[in-house]
């Protein structure tokens, strides 16, 4: 078990359960309540998987289809900020990939890694819509339009220091 | 049968009007994403600050965008009895002159665009003018929007309430004719005559397909078994494009109006909207517009008293662009992996839980309300022959004015990218406009005079696609380009069929090696060959269209990839492993700036002495280009 699947269904379940209700444990919702488990925990550790798996009637292995399939899911835990570089056409022309490289840089991390102190997950993504805006980054839900690359180191800056009110 | 105005929709319109002829200041603040992007959220608190001190009441609301995303963010005034201002690329500090210019009736000319003199109520065919009297000599001066070079030639039909109207107030939808269409199909026309209406307004699928909606909508209609789905594609995946993000966001209720309308004319009950969970805004509004809808009783059972009952249920997607395609987004529907399936059974007949299903993008479900409350023969009189009414397209990359841009089928791309985009960046050239997403191709700047409709582009082995426009200058590597491409539909790839899988897996190698100086000369006829493979083998559209990007530039751009593969260069400097960093000696004055702008200690030489790279060390990002005050270190 890696070290950061720290989540205990027996103190997790009213969450999980929660989340369950919301759908009515209809099988066809996997990927709405999968959505949301990952919201709530921000990965989807195995123990919460084996749990939907029994709840929902879907078998484990369809379960980890679905999970491995899309990329909005995670299987190991996540740093307290996710940082998406977005890899759209038109950030793509603008320069994002020297963007991506400078924050692989700055947080010693390669893409889809999570830095040593858990702060950051650095991830790609495929075209955030603010294409007129380019080069774009989303860090958590807020998108930061027409980065250059002297602004990176402010950017982490900005999420690094704030007090951890998530 | 008579004309009844539903008592729901009345209730509303009348609040709706009562709560416009307020004569006071009004302040609309484009807070979509790209606006917030831009830093609107700090200008809506700074006006919000600022109208608080002063006495005058004023209304400051969040709307969304505009379409003129490189002015963001966007402010406008409404000035009671006068006009309305449009500000751009404001800052907090701002917001004292603009708060007292709009209670002063005047505007605050730094940073005015341009002046709104009318608002035009597209689907009831009326233009309000804003002015009673004459105008001030300040609000004379600055330019008109019908004048402005950006918004002259855009006709907005889609775009009809972004940036107008509060994407979370029903009643300012409502006021602008909202629902109103719905209302009309539901009570005062047979679905048949809305199907109809729809197969003559010539509408075709906005998502890319360009299938006609009313002969979807028809043979959905018609096929046995029940119950019947309609669905809405917002899983608007085409990097590149975000037109639809910005309709949901800027109009949510537009295509629940148009679903719903759609659902009366199939016979459908329950309705799906799959939204992409990267738009975390544009589901935050859709939810509040559903629950808006349903608790005006426009969704529910008896709708308007017709006796219609319809819901809509939201999904997210969960980041596969394989699920744009209709197959595939059904498989997502139902809770399993978004693999697609063969294309000759038809979705309309057997689609979602095997049941007739009728699946449109939402520009095409947003069009809908304005076909039926201005007739089919109005939007027929739009566009072309075999295209017909307006498309939204996003005119990204070089351009200088970027942004959302909706004009009439038919344009030429000239029109589109010279004149409203404004042409590239300062000191480039262009050389390619990038069309239809992935699956679309580049064509070249000497084909500029192009007419954008589905069959011009696609003549040119490009397409519409969604509407992404992305403007290349000659700063762009064509060969980089399909590489890109390449990559994207490698890896969203759902590895179902063996042609799509390995041949976009073969061809990314082979592109690759071309750009990192590995080619060979029998990589272009592999390129052709793996091309046809693809094309005529895949299972679905992502496949079948993957090798467009390849193809086209092939086509057009085929001596770059001589240049790359025969002599060892990128000639526009973009590829990484073809490139050479150069001191010119007599140039350099030995300032030192560029060994400290260098990333991997490759630059060294004696203080006011020509300075030399190392070229084993050189990472080639480029940041010593910049920081040469002499402009001394060229690129070969």
């Amino acid at each position: 078990m890696s070290a950061g699947e720290t989540v205990s269904i027996a103190a997790d379940t009213p969450r999980l359960e929660a989340v369950l209700q919301r759908y009515r444990r209809v099988p066809a919702s996997l990927i709405s309540v999968l959505e949301d488990l990952n919201e709530e925990f921000r990965y989807l550790p195995r123990p919460v998987l084996e749990h939907v798996s029994m709840a929902l009637n879907v078998p484990l292995n369809q379960i980890y289809h679905v999970a491995t399939f899309y990329k909005v899911f995670n299987l190991a835990p996540q740093g307290k900020h996710t940082i998406c570089v977005c890899e759209g056409t038109a950030c793509h022309v603008k320069g994002a990939g020297a963007i991506m490289e400078k924050l692989q840089e700055q947080l010693r991390v390669s893409e889809g890694g999570t830095t040593e102190d858990g702060q950051f997950t650095l991830r790609s993504v495929r075209c955030l819509g603010c294409c007129a805006l380019a080069p774009a980054v989303m860090v958590d839900h807020d998108v930061h339009g027409e980065l250059q690359l002297d602004e990176t180191a402010r950017l982490l800056s900005r999420y690094a220091d704030r007090p951890d009110d998530a | 049968m008579m004309h009844k105005c539903p008592e729901q929709l009345a209730a509303v319109r009348k609040r709706a009007r009562a709560r416009q002829n307020h004569a006071r200041p009004r302040i609309l603040v484009g807070a979509a994403t790209c606006g917030l992007a831009s830093g609107a959220g700090p200008v809506l608190e700074a006006l919000r600050a600022a109208a608080a001190t002063g006495a005058e009441e004023m209304e400051i609301t969040e709307t969304g965008c505009n379409g003129a995303c490189y002015l963001e963010p966007i402010v406008e005034a409404v000035l009671p009895g006068k006009t309305r201002v449009m500000y751009g690329h404001v800052k907090p500090g701002d917001a004292p002159m603009i708060i007292q210019a709009t209670v002063n009736g005047t505007v605050y000319e730094e940073r005015a665009l341009c002046r709104v003199d009318a608002d035009e109520i597209l689907l009831e065919d009326v233009v309000a003018p804003y002015r009673r009297n004459g105008l001030d000599a300040a609000l004379e001066r600055i330019v008109a929007r019908d004048a402005h070079p950006f918004f002259r030639s855009q006709r907005h039909i889609a775009m009809r309430n972004c940036g107008v109207i509060d994407p979370a107030s029903l009643e300012e939808y409502v006021a602008r004719g909202g629902y109103a269409g719905a209302a009309k199909a539901l009570l005062e026309m047979r679905p048949e005559s809305i199907i109809e209406a729809i197969k003559r307004s010539g509408l075709r699928g906005r998502g890319g397909g360009g299938f006609p909606t009313g002969r979807k909508w028809e043979a959905c209609r018609k096929a046995p078994g029940e119950p019947k789905y309609v669905i809405c594609n917002a899983d608007e995946g085409d990097p590149g494009a975000y037109m639809d993000r910005a309709i949901i966001e800027g109009d949510p209720h537009s295509i629940i109006e148009g679903m719903i309308i759609g659902s009366y004319a199939i016979g459908a009950h329950l309705g799906y909207i799959y939204v992409r969970q990267e738009y975390p805004l544009a589901v935050r509004r859709l939810r509040l517009a559903l629950q808006q809808a349903e608790e005006a009783g426009f969704l529910g059972t008896d709708i308007f008293g017709s006796g219609h009952e319809f819901t809509i249920q939201i999904n997210r997607g969960a980041g596969a662009f394989v699920c744009g395609e209709s197959t595939a987004l059904m498989a997502s529907l139902e809770g399993r992996v978004g693999e697609p399936r063969a294309k000759y059974i038809h979705t309309v007949e057997f689609g979602l839980w095997n049941k007739p299903s009728c699946l449109n993008n939402v520009e095409t479900w947003n069009n809908v309300p304005a076909i039926i409350q201005r007739g089919a023969d109005w939007y027929a009189g739009i566009g072309t022959t075999g295209s017909k009414g307006t498309k939204v397209f996003s005119l990204v990359g070089s351009a200088k004015r970027a942004g959302l841009v909706e004009v009439p089928m038919g344009v030429s791309l000239r029109e589109v990218v010279e004149e409203i985009g404004g042409g590239v960046t300062e000191g480039r050239t262009l050389k390619a406009i990038q069309t239809g997403g992935p699956s679309g191709g580049c064509i070249p700047a000497t084909l500029l005079d192009v007419p954008v409709d589905y069959e011009s582009l696609g003549a040119l082995g490009s397409m519409m696609g969604s509407g992404g426009l992305v403007v290349m200058d000659n700063r762009t590597c064509m060969v980089d380009v399909a590489r890109y491409f390449t990559a994207f539909l490698k890896e969203e790839s759902c590895g179902k069929c063996v042609p799509c899988r390995e041949g976009s897996a073969h061809m990314l190698d082979v592109l690759t090696r071309i750009c990192e100086g590995a080619g060979r000369a029998e990589d272009i006829p592999l390129l052709e060959e793996l091309s046809v493979v693809m094309t005529d083998g895949s299972l679905c559209a992502l496949g079948g269209s993957a090798p467009n990007p390849v193809l086209s530039t092939l086509k057009y751009f085929r001596n770059e990839y001589q240049a790359h593969i025969d002599e060892h260069r990128c000639p526009a400097g973009v590829c990484k492993a073809l490139l050479t960093y150069r001191i010119v000696a007599e140039d350099c004055s030995g300032c030192d700036a560029c060994v400290d702008a260098c990333p991997s200690g490759a630059i060294s030489g004696d203080y006011s002495e020509a300075h030399v790279i190392d070229e084993s060390l050189c990472a080639r990002c480029g940041l010593c280009v910049p920081a040469c005050p002499q402009g001394a270190i060229i690129l070969q």
